[in-house]
């Protein structure tokens, strides 16, 4: 059963949010993780942004008052941006089926 | 249709705040957002609440929407600003809506949330009280929304333009990576579309690009000018984006957004799907 709210619309689910019950990790590729400053305070409000191999834009999502964010990908190279008003910063994962775990530091430009 | 006509800034926003017959909207699917901090003055609008038919597979009809705009106190000749989160995705769509039932005065604030939030500009968490007001829909303007029979009919002849992500276009996700993939629908891409994401339009901070920038785009992507043009998406809601850069700022005639996009057309009976990262053949 999956929830109205995933199924109808594109709005982001609440990323601080646990996994809702109909997501299978098993064929899902999950990657989530916190946004941090450098001296590791977590960024709330951060806008994450998943970017695919060629640098072009997938998704977005705003990140919880704890930092965290979370995508639904598949497995393959991605690169994951933030925004903030704490700074900018980006990662890139070579992401697997299953949560993959990412940190993401962010410092001013 | 011009970026005059159309967008306003987030300077020109935060200085008009107070100025009567402005009516600032927020339109999201996740109200929450509303709720823990608005911009001053603005009232919300719930995406799928409030402008989706609570029954059927539709949005609210004419009366509905007239209705509505009565509770919240908007009146034929205010001029709404709309905005909200997603890159103003959901704000581009009650911009489409607007203009489907003839609101006159309607513009979309650049940037939305994101812009607004980046930039440390001030919200409140007080809801603003309107008086009701007696509002009256038009009959919709269909000569800006595309159904499925149609969109079939374009294979080929029209403009189709699918502004998901990449690996949306080619099947290799079935939603935007924000989602889980599990959906009913086949992947793929309506035959002949053209892929211009509509990521492309925006800069980072949620702000159009340049009308030349934005031509650029488009005519490199391969539309053509001289054709009718139908923008889809999943939901219709980022297509609405687009359908805002092509026919309100760029100028063209002519355009229809596809609503039931995707989730419509890919679980449609015998339609012709593509493959790939090609816009396939008719």
């Amino acid at each position: 059963m999956t929830s109205p709210n995933v199924a109808a619309g594109c709005a982001a689910p609440d990323q601080s949010a646990p996994m809702p019950a109909s997501v299978d990790i098993h064929r899902e590729t999950v990657l989530t993780g916190i946004v941090q400053t450098a001296e590791g305070e977590a960024v709330g409000g951060a806008y994450v942004r998943l970017l695919d191999s060629t640098g072009e834009f997938t998704a977005e999502v705003v990140s919880s008052p704890e930092g965290v964010f979370r995508f639904f990908a598949a497995p393959g190279s991605w690169t994951l941006r933030a925004l903030s008003r704490s700074g900018n910063g980006e990662v890139v994962v070579d992401a697997t089926v299953g949560v993959n775990e990412v940190g993401l530091s962010v410092s001013p430009a | 249709m011009s970026r005059d006509t159309a967008l306003v800034s987030a300077d020109w926003a935060e200085q008009n705040l107070d100025t009567p017959g402005l009516v600032f909207v927020e339109v999201d699917e996740d109200t929450t957002a509303y709720d823990g901090g608005h911009i001053p003055g603005a009232i919300k609008i719930d995406w799928k609440k409030d402008l989706q038919d609570p029954v059927r597979r539709d949005f609210v009809n004419q009366e509905q929407f007239g209705a509505l705009l009565s509770e919240r106190g908007i009146s034929n000749d205010d001029t709404v600003i709309l905005y909200g989160g997603n890159n103003n995705w959901f704000a581009a769509y009650a911009y489409w809506y607007f203009k489907l039932y003839g609101h006159e005065q309607v513009r979309l604030l650049d940037g939305g949330r994101k812009k607004w939030e980046l930039d440390a500009r001030p919200y409140t968490k007080d809801v603003p009280v309107r008086a009701g007001t007696t509002y009256t829909a038009k009959a919709p303007d269909l000569s800006i929304r595309a159904f499925r029979d149609e969109v079939v009919e374009a294979i080929g002849v029209k403009n189709l333009v699918d502004v998901r992500s990449p690996d949306e276009f080619a099947g290799r996700l079935l939603a935007p990576a924000h989602l889980p993939q599990e959906q009913s629908q086949r992947g793929g891409h309506i035959p002949t579309a053209i892929s211009v994401p509509w990521s492309k339009a925006a800069n980072e901070d949620g702000t159009f690009k340049s009308d030349d920038e934005l031509a650029k785009i488009y005519g490199e992507a391969g539309l053509d000018g001289s054709k009718d043009t139908i923008a889809y998406c999943r939901i219709g809601e980022r297509s609405s984006h687009s359908w805002f850069v092509l026919q309100e700022l760029l100028g063209h005639e002519n355009v229809k957004n596809y609503d039931g996009s995707w989730t419509e057309y890919g679980s449609l009976i015998g339609v012709p799907i593509a493959l790939g990262d090609e816009p396939g053949k008719a």
